[in-house]
């Protein structure tokens, strides 16, 4: 699968350079290195700023909306006209609704986009992490054993390849729907989710166990593995102690560009309608419904639309910042 | 005399070598070798490279597993063990890297490297791990309050040294020593050799010491097996291998190094032609494509290990060379890859 | 090499089939009761088990699995209800669209063919020339500003950039008409000017991912010891980046050509849903709206080959590029 077109670039970057190698001062740690990097570098720093923001918004989601004074659902009809269209200019952009409102419904649009950063997060994250566990498990087992496990499981990698993901995941998360709930009953928001994230696991381990594979081939034959086996080391310890530690750093690296394309995933299915449930505030379902309003409300496009860019862009950039400050032979 | 520590009895390896769908023919790389070593003693394993001394080194402490043949260590044997059951001698026997640079895994620190092999078995030294790993660094020459740095903050002597102190974290019997050296400059060379011959005196340890540098060889060993090809064709104690060597590739490995000057009539013996492919090796004995001496009774017959014409050594030679090389040998620097250029 | 190509293809058809295996599980097993929403409005109990019946939804889930593939290459009965005889590639019977689903597919996939095609061109051609560029070029401010811009386009979301691109050019400036799909040998001014906003919407974005990739694989060229060694030797450098610009060129497009097969129909399903294009994408979108199962399967199915079909190609051009593929 690849939703976020960065990500494979960057990795394929990873690869291309080879394993990282620190040949740093004496006395820092290999991750001591990676953080002063990080430090110096400027886009790093913006882009973390901005992403720590953004994170932190969305956690305090409930609180801004106090101090604010408006929730996600509230609706402010008094302050639409007769068709349901904003007063004032900018869809109704002023002191109290400072990204102004939906039209028709009279939702207010900041609150609702703070709201909907924290459903992306939720899922880019979960699906992040569940995506980057299968596909580190089952890339470092491949990579390792080789053999019929590594050809069993390049052989489930072409599978979940072959399936178009937008296509698959667009027809599955209905059925899933379908299989637990009426066609009549509300989806909770959980059930929602979950599904999202299931789906999005079930495509995004691909990119990660195929990364995590290559980097262990290169690295099984290398003597530490061997001197760990001499000592009579077990599958875990080979596995996990061993070479895991060698290959954080393009994991973390496919990690941060996984969130941003499992952000524009969510999007992207909310805006065909399949996502999540028109209740919950998400940038898809604002997008997909602000397309109808594109020649009379432009603003209702244009908010939404500029902060999911904002939050994909910081963390492509931060991610970018991050494969360099690993790997430093990769930058300049 | 004592009842060998490891007792090696026809050890074979050979690699398949698949073309597509059809099973190929397989890299004899290791053919039959017999050979055995007492505790406390030191067995030199030298040859070219490529003639399989690397794979016999991984074959002893299991990391390859062997075709055919048995190892026996401390009279049980090792051949076929299971991890479960190989857990109580992985302990007794461990083996040091040729790469230093390779050997130790660059994420991990000193004192986790050290530990590793404590962790891994379930072992509690008492006083706690780190107090035995400093002993451990200490034991070896490094400061043991380095305990905390990276592998990439030493040089390549200090990182064969901490290779050794993990080799030496269970208390081995045996060390395998897979050119312990050959990657390191000449002059810490023969400080890492001084330490694996103090450590071998006061531990008294066991080595197989694989090693193309026959002067590093002759330095460090009490026997010494020269292999050709996956075969054993010259095993012996030192001096008689270095002073009445029988086979006309021992000799022709001595002859290289340089500073040996009384060779006899022979003078520097240059051989002729590639080592042949383990692929599809000579028929009889492998060494008559490039020996002088070989006649056509060499291509039909294989020469047997055994003593011959009083020397004190195994040859599997048909036609034994006779005669002394001078004692004094050359500084290190003369190796048996430099015989075949 | 014909060994490779047959381990190759007996891969895909075995990677195909489990595709197919996998989504009629999802579609038609997995689902309490697959007819549900598909049929039309105004059905009753009695309507639905005659559905169900007709589509053979109450044989065993084998047994309907084996009618669909033999449908696929032999063609089946569909009875009277479904158009009777469905030829070979039969891929069933829409109840939405009244009307066979191969028949469906035979009039939407031109259009996404003729969606991606000139796009795809139009971002390699950007893409690759840009990352070229900008890698010969590295550290100079183009350089700089081309990274920075592809960055920030790949972080575009395609409904937005396309929904901007529609208020700006058809909305404001009116300068381009509703995007909709005419064919090409009607009216070729009509068949650029109904789709220029489709490609250009999906070439911004994979035009930079082409680019950042070239760069990268570019920049992994010009500093290997061989090209290093002749430019030592004196190799005129546009002869050196000439010859090696070249591979390094054809390496990324065949890299990701084949996976990207599966993100470029998902771009056509944003981009026709955004301009209200009636194309595969949109197609499979509506159908999924409707509980068209038929459909929605064969688009899968469709989809997957395509990829299957990309990767097999793939393989092959890099056994052609790189003599060790063939070996290996």
């Amino acid at each position: 699968m690849s939703l976020s077109p960065v990500e494979g670039v960057a990795l394929a970057e990873i690869e291309s350079t080879g394993g990282p190698e620190e040949k740093g001062l004496v006395g820092r740690s290999p991750g001591q290195l990676v953080w002063s990097r990080l430090r110096r570098d400027r886009t790093a720093m913006v882009s973390g700023i901005v992403l720590a923001v953004l994170i932190l918004a969305a956690l305090a989601a409930p609180l801004i909306s106090r101090l604010y004074g408006a929730s996600p659902s509230q609706q402010f009809g008094d302050l639409l006209d007769a068709t349901g269209m904003p007063l004032g200019y900018v869809g109704g952009v002023s002191g109290d609704h400072w990204f102004g409102l939906e039209p028709g419904l009279g939702r207010d649009i900041f609150i609702r986009m703070i709201y909907g950063i924290r459903t992306s997060l939720l899922i880019a994250l979960g699906a992040a992490v569940v995506t980057t566990t299968i596909g580190v498990v089952l890339g470092i087992v491949a990579g390792y054993l080789g053999g019929v496990v590594d050809a069993v499981i390049g052989w489930f990698t072409d599978v979940a390849l072959a399936m178009p993901f937008l296509v698959f995941a667009l027809a599955v998360v209905p059925t899933f729907s379908l299989r637990f709930y009426g066609p009549r009953d509300a989806i909770p928001t959980w059930f929602a989710v979950t599904t999202l994230i299931v789906v999005f696991a079930a495509f995004g381990w691909t990119g990660t166990a195929r990364l995590v594979r290559g980097q262990v081939v290169s690295l099984r034959e290398r003597e530490f593995v061997e001197a760990a086996r001499a000592s009579g080391a077990g599958l875990g310890h080979m596995l996990f102690r061993q070479l895991l530690p060698n290959i954080w750093a393009p994991i973390l690296v496919a990690f941060s560009l996984a969130v941003p394309s499992y952000v524009t995933g969510e999007a992207a299915l909310s805006f065909l309608g399949v996502g999540l449930p028109e209740s919950v505030p998400s940038f898809g379902r604002m997008i997909y419904r602000s397309i109808d309003y594109l020649q009379t409300d432009p603003a209702y496009v244009f908010f939404p639309g500029i902060a999911i860019f904002a939050l994909v862009l910081a963390f492509n950039l931060f991610g970018d910042a991050l494969r360099d400050a690993l790997d430093p032979k990769s930058s300049r | 005399m004592t009842e060998p520590l490891l007792k090696v009895r026809g050890l074979t390896k050979h690699f398949p070598v698949r073309d597509g769908f059809r099973a190929g023919g397989a890299v004899r790389a290791v053919d039959g070798l017999d050979f055995d070593v007492r505790p406390g003693e030191t067995l030199g394993l030298v040859g070219e490279s490529g003639c399989g001394k690397t794979t016999t080194g991984r074959m002893l402490v299991r990391l390859l597993d062997s075709t055919s043949g048995s190892i026996e260590f401390a009279g049980r044997d090792i051949t076929h063990a299971r991890r479960g059951e190989l857990r109580p001698l992985r302990q007794d026997l461990q083996i040091i890297f040729q790469d230093p640079y390779a050997s130790l895994n660059p994420r991990h620190t000193v004192g986790r490297i050290v530990a590793m092999p404590l962790q891994v078995n379930g072992i509690n030294p008492p006083g706690g791990t780190k107090k035995r790993v400093q002993e451990l660094l200490e034991l070896v020459g490094l400061n043991p309050e380095h305990y905390n740095r990276y592998p990439h903050e030493f040089s390549g002597g200090q990182r064969q040294r901490i290779g050794i102190a993990r080799a030496l974290a269970l208390r081995p019997k045996l060390i395998v020593a897979d050119e312990p050296v050959s990657a390191l400059d000449v002059s810490i060379q023969a400080q890492v050799i001084n330490l694996l011959r103090d450590l071998q005196r006061d531990l008294d340890l066991a080595f197989v010491f694989i090693a193309h540098d026959l002067a590093v060889v002759r330095h460090f060993c009490h026997r010494v097996a020269v292999m050709y090809l996956g075969k054993i064709v010259e095993i012996g104690d030192r001096n008689d291998i270095y002073q009445h060597p029988q086979h006309p590739y021992t000799r022709a490995l001595l002859s290289a190094i340089p500073d040996v000057t009384t060779l006899g009539p022979a003078g520097r013996i240059r051989l002729a032609g590639d080592v042949p492919t383990p692929l599809s090796p000579p028929s009889g004995c492998r060494f008559r494509t490039r020996c002088w001496k070989a006649q056509d009774h060499c291509a039909t017959e294989e020469p047997a290990l055994i003593t011959r014409d009083g020397g004190r050594q195994l040859t599997a030679c048909h036609f034994p060379e006779t005669g002394t090389i001078s004692q004094d040998s050359g500084p290190a620097g003369a190796t048996a890859e430099e015989v075949s250029k | 090499m014909v060994r490779f190509l047959l381990k190759r293809l007996l891969l895909a058809v075995s990677v195909l089939l489990a595709v197919s295996v996998v989504s009629f599980l999802m579609f038609f097993a997995l689902p309490r009761d697959p007819v549900t929403g598909m049929c039309p409005k105004n059905c009753n109990a009695e309507r639905l088990e005659r559905v169900r019946t007709e589509l053979g939804l109450n044989d065993p889930k084998p047994q309907q699995y084996v009618n669909y593939m033999k449908g696929i290459f032999v063609g089946r009965d569909l009875g009277s209800a479904q158009g009777g005889k469905c030829e070979a590639p039969c891929l069933g019977y829409s109840y939405v669209n009244s009307e066979a689903v191969s028949d469906t597919f035979a009039r939407v996939l031109p259009v996404t063919l003729n969606i991606v095609l000139p796009a795809a061109v139009l971002w390699l051609a950007i893409g690759v020339g840009l990352g070229m560029i900008s890698a010969l070029r590295r550290g100079s401010l183009l350089d700089r500003i081309s990274i920075g811009l592809t960055l920030t386009f790949a972080s575009l979301q395609l409904y937005f950039v396309g929904a901007v691109l529609l208020l700006i050019f058809v909305y404001s400036l009116k300068i381009l008409p509703t995007p909709r799909y005419t064919p090409i040998f009607e009216n070729p001014a009509e068949w650029a000017r109904g789709l220029v906003l489709a490609w250009v919407t999906l070439a911004l974005l994979f035009s930079a991912i082409y680019a950042r990739l070239s760069r990268a694989q570019m920049l992994e060229t010009l500093s290997e010891d061989f090209v290093r060694t002749a430019r030592a030797k004196g190799v005129a450098k546009r002869k050196v980046y000439g010859r090696h610009a070249l591979r390094a060129a054809i390496t990324p497009i065949v890299t990701i050509a084949g996976i990207d097969v599966g993100a470029a129909l998902g771009g056509t399903v944003i981009t026709e849903t955004t301009f209200g294009i009636q194309g595969l994408g949109r197609t499979a979108v509506e159908a999924v709206r409707q509980g068209d199962l038929p459909t929605i399967m064969a688009t899968v199915l469709i989809s997957a080959l395509f990829v299957v079909v990309a990767n097999i190609v793939v393989d092959l051009l890099y056994a052609y590029i790189d003599p060790r593929v063939r070996l290996g």
